[in-house]
């Protein structure tokens, strides 16, 4: 019972993050109709903004965490909205996605050539001792990583269904032509989606790096993974996405422990090809619609 | 017609000048995995060769040639690591330092092989002295040797009936773990838990969910640093309460660093560590790398430290540069400490390659490794 808890536990925590990014993939797509595959290095490189904000600014933890958490929106969010998507999207969604390869390749080589091969220790932003739950010990650090993630896809979904900025990202995702003639600013609402990307990018990374530890090649699976659970859940769903990716957390951990540790690796790809024949739309997207 | 003589002259003096140097200088070549997973096994091994490098060019080089030290980076990855020892060998190598993952050194040392160069490797897998390489050598004894020597500690200190093992799916992790489970039964301990995890691997919750529910008395971690780390980060996120016993990689400084407080308590066997400061050779080793470096050493940095050391013996002993008369000289070689105090600790060589030397038991204490007992040499 207690290993059974511990591996559910383990796996919802992973599960959540891998949905935080995959809620990246989601909103990019609606957003710029295109898929950014430096997702993954979004998520690797803020842990490296918390490691500079503490080594080199000489910041306390919580202070280099606000300063990575700003500076991913700005670099991550701003900066790749102005120089890289807003500039290549007239020329397409395939030339946006080309982009974002060599972007992710270019974050991860810059991260090693600056920061080094090595990884790097991360320290954990809670307490890591572990604690009693129905007579069964498990980890503080993954029920707390569940918690905040949960929380923050909760919000994040009341703030698009019940505020006037959220509906308006909504209707500039649905129609931005309609949205635009009804005095909605579809430019500031896409802005604000890439924004809102950078900055869950940075949370899964400030959550899941003392685990992972900092290193400059973290976003290569992680970004996988992601791609996968936001398919598997619906590519235009955010609650597909949170589905995908709590599935694909627990069922790894669930068959590492119960079947094979060996196929792990494996068992996105499966999952991948089991809705690809399945459902194509995903578990929970639907054929055309598009909403954020 | 002046310009003309001038620089055939210039041209005629520059090959002159760098055909001198060129006789003037033997080259060592550095071949490790600086980039990638290996690359923190990589960097101490290079680190400590430039240190040795450095001592032996102003304890006047190698028969009266200064040594250079070119490096090259496998990226840990074998077919790179192949093409890197033959890049070594065609720039003028008489000598090959490396490399360190066993996957790597069993594809690249049949190049130095076909080329009669002399090898040392800071690979433990067995399988790599049981191929009849005559010009690969350890420079730490191999997992055959190094983990039957923590057979003590799991049956007299420990007490252990039943055992788990935590080991990584490649080459090094493989023969680790065959030869302690092999070692296990000949004592007549279960091995109740045998979690293998690939290369690379970040969420080590189900490995360490698997052996808590297992009921062992005590884990041996057979891993790479990183891995290593990973997996005590986890295991502590756990509360898994049973010894955690690993040979070498555990209790290593690069691992202390990335596992933290996660660290504290693991045991480890280890050929030869940074913190046997009471041996006056490795205490000195350890102080000008921490000079030099700013970070603490770790085994690979004395392993890559003894094996330039060792290249500069035997080639002096051999008295010229030729691989197979160093491979002949080899065999069954001593050097002992006394007469030749680099090597920091008596070291041994049989016909094989493999290598024999007294060796440590360490645990990690207030986040550093400290030296709890000393195994003679086997």
């Amino acid at each position: 019972m207690s290993q059974f808890l511990q591996v559910l536990l383990s796996g919802l925590a992973t599960g959540s993050i891998y949905a935080l990014v995959a809620i990246g993939f989601t909103l990019v797509w609606q957003a710029a109709q295109t898929v950014n595959f430096a997702q993954g290095e979004f998520v690797m490189v803020p842990a490296f903004f918390v490691l500079v904000g503490m080594h080199v600014l000489g910041f306390p933890l919580a202070l280099a965490v606000g300063f990575a958490l700003l500076a991913s929106i700005v670099v991550l969010g701003f900066v790749f909205k102005k120089l890289i998507v807003e500039p290549i999207l007239p020329s397409g969604g395939i030339s946006l996605i080309i982009a974002t390869m060599a972007l992710g390749i270019l974050l991860r080589e810059s991260v090693k050539e600056f920061y080094g091969a090595e990884a790097q220790p991360f320290p954990p932003l809670f307490p890591t001792d572990p604690i009693h739950v129905f007579g069964a010990v498990v980890s503080m650090q993954d029920l707390l990583n569940l918690v905040i993630s949960l929380g923050v896809v909760i919000l994040l979904t009341l703030f698009l269904n019940r505020t006037r900025t959220g509906r308006s990202m909504q209707a500039a995702a649905q129609n931005p032509a309609v949205a635009e003639i009804l005095g909605v600013d579809v430019k500031r609402m896409i802005m604000y989606a890439f924004l809102i990307n950078a900055a869950l990018a940075a949370l899964a990374s400030f959550l899941i790096t003392p685990v992972y530890l900092a290193k400059f090649s973290n976003g290569e699976t992680l970004g996988l993974v992601a791609f996968i659970a936001a398919i598997v859940g619906g590519f235009n769903q955010i609650r597909g996405a949170l589905v995908g990716g709590l599935l694909i957390g627990v069922l790894d951990n669930f068959v590492a422990t119960y079947i094979t540790a060996e196929y792990r690796a494996a068992l996105p790809l499966i999952l991948l090809i089991v809705i690809i024949l399945l459902r194509p739309q995903g578990i929970m997207g639907t054929s055309e619609g598009r909403a954020v | 017609m002046n310009r003309k003589i001038l620089l055939a002259l210039s041209t005629a003096l520059l090959m002159g000048v760098s055909s001198v140097q060129a006789q003037d200088v033997a080259k060592i070549a550095m071949v490790a995995e600086l980039s990638g997973a290996g690359a923190p096994a990589g960097t101490n091994w290079r680190d400590g060769i430039k240190i040795a490098i450095e001592e032996i060019n102003a304890d006047g080089g190698i028969l009266g040639k200064q040594v250079e030290l070119p490096e090259y980076d496998t990226q840990t990855d074998p077919q790179v690591s192949r093409a890197m020892v033959q890049k070594a060998i065609d720039d003028g190598a008489f000598a090959i330092l490396g490399t360190i993952y066993s996957g790597s050194t069993l594809v690249n040392m049949l190049v130095a092989q076909q080329s009669e160069i002399p090898q040392f490797v800071g690979s433990e897998a067995p399988t790599i002295v049981q191929k009849g390489n005559p010009f690969v050598f350890r420079t730490s004894s191999g997992a055959q040797k190094g983990v039957p020597a923590l057979v003590p500690y799991f049956t007299d200190t420990l007490k252990a009936q039943k055992v788990g093992i935590a080991w990584v799916n490649n080459e090094f992790g493989k023969g680790g773990r065959d030869v302690f489970a092999a070692e296990m039964e000949k004592i007549g301990i279960e091995v109740i838990a045998d979690v293998p995890s690939e290369q690379g691997a970040t969420d080590y919750a189900s490995d360490v969910a698997k052996l808590k529910d297992s009921g062992a008395d005590a884990v041996f971690v057979y891993m790479n640093q990183e891995e290593a780390a990973r997996f005590l980060i986890e295991a502590k996120k756990q509360g898994l309460s049973m010894p955690l016993v690993g040979e070498v990689t555990l209790t290593e400084a690069k691992v202390i660093e990335l596992a933290g407080g996660a660290a504290e308590n693991a045991i480890a066997h280890v050929g030869v560590t940074a913190t046997a400061t009471e041996i006056p050779g490795i205490a000195e080793f350890n102080e000008k790398f921490v000079a030099q470096f700013k970070r603490n050493p770790t085994h690979d940095a004395i392993k890559g430290y003894i094996g330039a050391w060792a290249t500069k013996y035997v080639t002096e002993k051999v008295g010229e540069f030729d691989g197979a008369k160093f491979a002949d000289a080899m065999k069954n070689l001593c050097l002992p400490v006394a007469e030749y105090p680099r090597m920091l600790l008596d070291t041994c060589w049989d016909e094989t390659g493999e290598m024999s030397r007294p060796s440590f038991m360490v645990q990690v204490k207030d986040g550093a490794p400290v030296v709890i007992g000393t195994v003679p040499a086997n």
